[in-house]
């Protein structure tokens, strides 16, 4: 049990019915692990999980990953990673029946994406945009698609826990920071492995309480994280995806980036590897960007005199500029350079309230 | 996917320093009011439970180190000291090493037999006939989600003897992991979150009850390092129990192959992909897009179930296969061939040590081979206890229980008629037999003729086992197998060729113990072998008599109507060759 080590505490008082508390929930935890029969539930909800393979398998980037069926006609919620940045998505459920999926899109915020199988009458964990959050101390089943080992009709496999905390994601991978910032559960057990993102995560009875996140390291510790979004947020995400909101969303991914692309109206495509080419995802209406005629999937080649190969260099390279400065892009549309003046640089607005943070 | 190695001296401070701090704060307050206030009685007494259960569970846990070649887990399965460990942790150990209980002593304890390919050893503890040892359970039983703990010398914390605990809940069940290099397969294994790391390698994975259902030996490994994240696995306790004869025989373990590979048909049937001609599949009728329906007993509907069935299996066992073609079942049994040769196996054990020559121009020969050690350089404690043999771990340990097998059948057999043994009765098919045993000669009488045998002039008794034949005509060598089971039971022992123990092997389907494991005794000439399954009570339960390596065997099976009834005088002989039954005999002279 990590509780005691997370709960602000003052008095020494406090501080020893503090841990007279945990002693007890955790001698309940340990009591209850050992009486067994509660995993059932962890078995029942294996029927709503299912296995995703797509692309990968290079070094590092696994080929496969795991998802949960939301809709009785086949929607599964994943996390959004590389492993679906292919043609072909098989999907592979409990009993072993194996089918195409269509990535349907996906909310960047929540790095959150929504496949489809066709189906029917198919096992599902409903969601809601209102669903509780569980507290801190429940305890937990993980289940998920970890290191591939399960094929066919195996089942994922089954993991316990315990939710430690429910605190805003501060999380990287590498150079690359977590493009989600807002709650999540911090698990006690290791559940965030090659293969889980995309997981399962229910309490002892049964209730659907998120998804697995990927493999990400805290970003003031850089300690491997074991975390799931909760299921308000799937399902927000969920709900975003399939109403077909225009990734406005998009642009929050811009936070802590060097330079805010939201300035210009521009959005760029998911920034996953260490040269993303900076494609043009969306253009917000009336914005510099907008103006100037930049159209999705245009590729930026250079601003002003200067290559720029990456997401990364183009953000540097607009760093530099200060408010007035011209900026010209060069893009590749169709085969051809094209030349856009976005005209001057506007002036950054002053930064948004960020939130309260212990020091 | 790397098997665990042992040492990582570097961690063992700070996790002490962890595990003190982590001690500190649990002294802190009594227990006692909170929990007279919410009633959690139940939740002491189920606590105490578990406590007693792991603390009786700990007893049997081995901590094994072996100095600089760094040291592992074991556990306790028998009061007279035979501990299960890993074939990648006694590997560096070699065949002496020095094994600590929680009960703060030291013991010495010898090598007895390896399966490398299921990354199983036996050792021996000794020095006591009553060890606490573990009970195996049936690990088919197990389901996911039921509890289980882990109990071993993770990191080699253990120097004080005594093991770590961790406890978790079972993730998955019949995993197949694909062997690591050329070996260490882990077929139908089981997947826990119980913490596994370094230096767990060997140990007992138990479940609430405190039964051993498996043996650590593995973990899911990738950007972390090598510490659990939440994915052991462990060899399960039937696996275990399928090689623990072929191991208590001292003897090098090898994995059956069918001779034939499968894979998924479109249509999501699990096929024939192809097959060698020279195996015993083929000679029972398996062909190419055959549809294998089940193996050894269990539906195969995948290939990683077939792959899992056959990878808990030791090479030599003949198990049922049922196959499948234009819709009509076929159930054929399969003598299963090994994964490897003598020679692989011993490479495989040498690590590819020892297998070099010394190079002419003084240069210093390759480092020995501990498993296969100089015995003077033994401890004088092991050295009596250890014999090397091509093929063997350690043949010390196969004429202990071939002893042991040989004193069971003696036992049973007291007061055996040493006349001729004359039997008279019916065929299942209508008409009557007799057959007649002596010690120079074998008849049978059946509707269809008469088969006399006869050594050949030239010989005298079983000397002349060259001149076996194949009578009575289509049995395989009926005559032969009744010859040498009566000299068996008569002598104690065979005069000719070699006897040795090999291990388990269940009895054939259709018997009355059928599935259950029976002791095999082997014997081999120049020519003609014969296998011997031995069950508890010392009867000869069946016989498998091959007259060449290439004809087919002859199989007798007898029934004896009760434990104690003359072994001689089985009530029912059940004959079968080449896949066939030929012949049913009811007995009914003599009659008890």
């Amino acid at each position: 049990m990590t509780t005691p080590f997370l709960t602000g505490l003052r008095s020494s008082t406090c501080l020893r019915q503090r841990i007279l508390l945990s002693l007890v929930s955790s001698l309940i935890c340990t009591a209850a692990t050992w009486a067994g029969p509660s995993t059932a539930p962890g078995v029942a909800a294996a029927s709503r999980v299912v296995k995703l393979y797509g692309a990968g398998g290079v070094r590092g980037l696994e080929a496969y990953q795991t998802g949960v069926l939301v809709s009785p006609t086949g929607h599964v919620v994943t996390a959004l990673s590389t492993v679906l940045d292919s043609e072909a998505i098989d999907c592979v459920l409990d009993d072993g029946r194996r089918y195409a999926a269509r990535l349907l899109g996906a909310d960047l915020r929540r790095e959150l994406a929504v496949l489809a199988i066709d189906g029917e009458d198919l096992p599902h964990f409903p969601l809601s945009p209102t669903a509780p959050r569980a507290a801190p101390g429940t305890r937990i089943l993980a289940l998920s698609n970890l290191f591939g080992v399960a094929v066919g009709d195996e089942r994922v496999s089954l993991q316990h826990g315990v939710i430690a905390a429910c605190v805003p994601l501060r999380a990287r991978r590498g150079p690359h920071e977590a493009a989600y910032r807002g709650d999540a559960y911090i698990l006690d057990c290791t559940t965030n492995n090659p293969g889980s993102p995309g997981g399962c995560l229910i309490d002892w009875q049964g209730t659907f309480l998120g998804i697995l996140g990927k493999e990400l390291r805290a970003e003031p510790s850089g300690i491997w994280l074991s975390y799931a979004l909760p299921a308000d947020e799937v399902a927000k995400g969920y709900a975003a995806v399939l109403s077909g909101e225009p990734p406005a969303v998009a642009a929050e991914t811009e936070e802590g980036r060097g330079f805010d692309l939201r300035l210009l109206g521009l959005a760029l495509v998911p920034d996953l590897l260490d040269q993303t080419p900076p494609f043009v995802e969306a253009v917000q209406a009336g914005t510099p960007a907008a103006t100037a005629g930049l159209q999705p999937d245009d590729l930026v080649v250079a601003l002003g005199e200067r290559t720029v190969t990456s997401q990364r260099a183009l953000r540097r390279e607009l760093a530099r500029l200060i408010p007035g400065d011209p900026v010209r892009l060069s893009l590749i549309r169709r085969g051809e350079i094209v030349a856009c003046d976005l005209g001057p640089l506007p002036q950054a607005p002053p930064p948004a309230a960020t939130r309260e943070e212990a020091p | 996917m790397r098997s665990i190695p042992h040492v990582v001296a570097a961690v063992r401070h700070r996790l002490r320093v962890v595990s003190l701090l982590q001690a500190g704060l649990l002294l802190v307050g009594s227990l006692s009011p909170v929990l007279a206030d919410t009633g959690l009685e139940a939740v002491l007494a189920a606590e105490q439970a578990r406590v007693n259960t792991i603390a009786t569970a700990s007893e049997t846990a081995v901590a094994i180190f072996a100095g600089a070649a760094g040291g592992g887990s074991g556990v306790l399965i028998s009061p007279t000291g035979y501990a299960l460990t890993n074939f990648h942790v006694v590997q560096p150990a070699g065949v002496a090493m020095q094994c600590g209980l929680n009960d703060g002593r030291l013991y010495d304890a010898v090598l007895v037999g390896l399966d490398p390919t299921g990354d199983l050893a036996l050792i021996k503890l000794l020095g006591r006939d009553d060890f606490p040892a573990a009970r195996l359970a049936d690990s088919d039983a197990v389901l996911v989600g039921d509890p289980c703990f882990v109990i071993g010398n993770p990191f080699l914390l253990a120097t004080n003897l005594q093991p770590s605990v961790s406890s978790g809940i079972v993730s998955g069940v019949h995993r197949y992991q694909f062997p690591a290099g050329t070996i260490l397969e882990y077929a139908d294994c089981l997947q826990v979150d119980a913490a596994i790391n370094p230096g767990n390698s060997g140990g007992g994975l138990f479940n609430a009850a405190g039964e051993l259902i498996g043996i650590n030996g593995r973990a899911s490994f990738e950007k972390r390092g090598r510490i659990n994240v939440g994915v052991g696995y462990a060899i399960s306790a039937n696996q275990v129990r399928n090689f623990l004869g072929v191991l208590k025989g001292g003897r090098l373990a090898d994995h059956a192959t069918l001779g034939a590979t499968v894979a998924t048909s479109a249509d999501g049937r699990v096929v024939v992909a192809d097959i060698l001609e020279s195996s015993d599949a083929w000679r029972r009728g398996l062909r190419i897009d055959d549809e294998v329906v089940a193996l050894a007993g269990r539906p195969v509907r995948s290939v990683n179930a077939f792959k899992n069935m056959l990878g808990t299996l030791p090479a030599g066992w003949r198990v049922p296969l049922t196959f499948r073609r234009g819709g009509r079942p076929t159930e054929i049994i399969v003598e299963l061939a090994g994964v490897h040769t003598t020679a692989m196996l011993n490479d495989l054990v040498a690590g590819g040590r020892g297998t070099q020559p010394e190079l002419p121009d003084g240069k210093p020969a390759p480092p020995p081979n501990p498993l296969a050690p100089d015995p003077a350089d033994l401890p004088e404690a092991i050295r009596p206890l250890y014999e090397p043999r091509v093929g063997y771990t350690n043949f010390h340990f196969n004429r202990i229980e071939l002893e042991h097998v040989l004193a069971r059948l003696a036992d049973r057999a007291a007061g055996v008629s040493r006349e001729p043994w004359r039997y008279r009765g019916s065929l299942a098919g209508g008409g009557p037999f007799e057959i007649e045993l002596a010690d120079q000669s074998a008849q049978i009488s059946l509707p269809t003729g008469v088969s006399r045998w006869e050594p050949a002039a030239a010989a005298a008794g079983l000397a002349a086992e060259a001149g076996f034949d194949a009578s009575p005509p289509g049995s395989g060598g009926m005559l032969a197998a009744l010859t040498i089971w009566r000299q068996l039971l008569l002598n104690g022992a065979l005069e000719t060729g070699r006897t040795s123990y090999w291990g388990q092997q269940p009895q054939a389907s259709g018997s009355a113990a059928a599935g259950q494991l029976a002791d095999v005794l082997t014997w081999t000439t120049a020519g003609s072998q014969a296998r011997f399954l031995v069950d508890e009570t010392g009867a000869i339960v069946e016989i498998i008599f091959s007259l060449s390596p290439t004809a087919d065997p002859c199989q007798v099976r007898f029934s004896l109507p009760s434990e104690r009834h003359p072994c001689w005088r089985p009530d029912r002989i059940i004959v079968d060759s080449d896949g066939r039954r030929f012949a049913t005999l009811a007995v009914e002279e003599p009659a008890e």
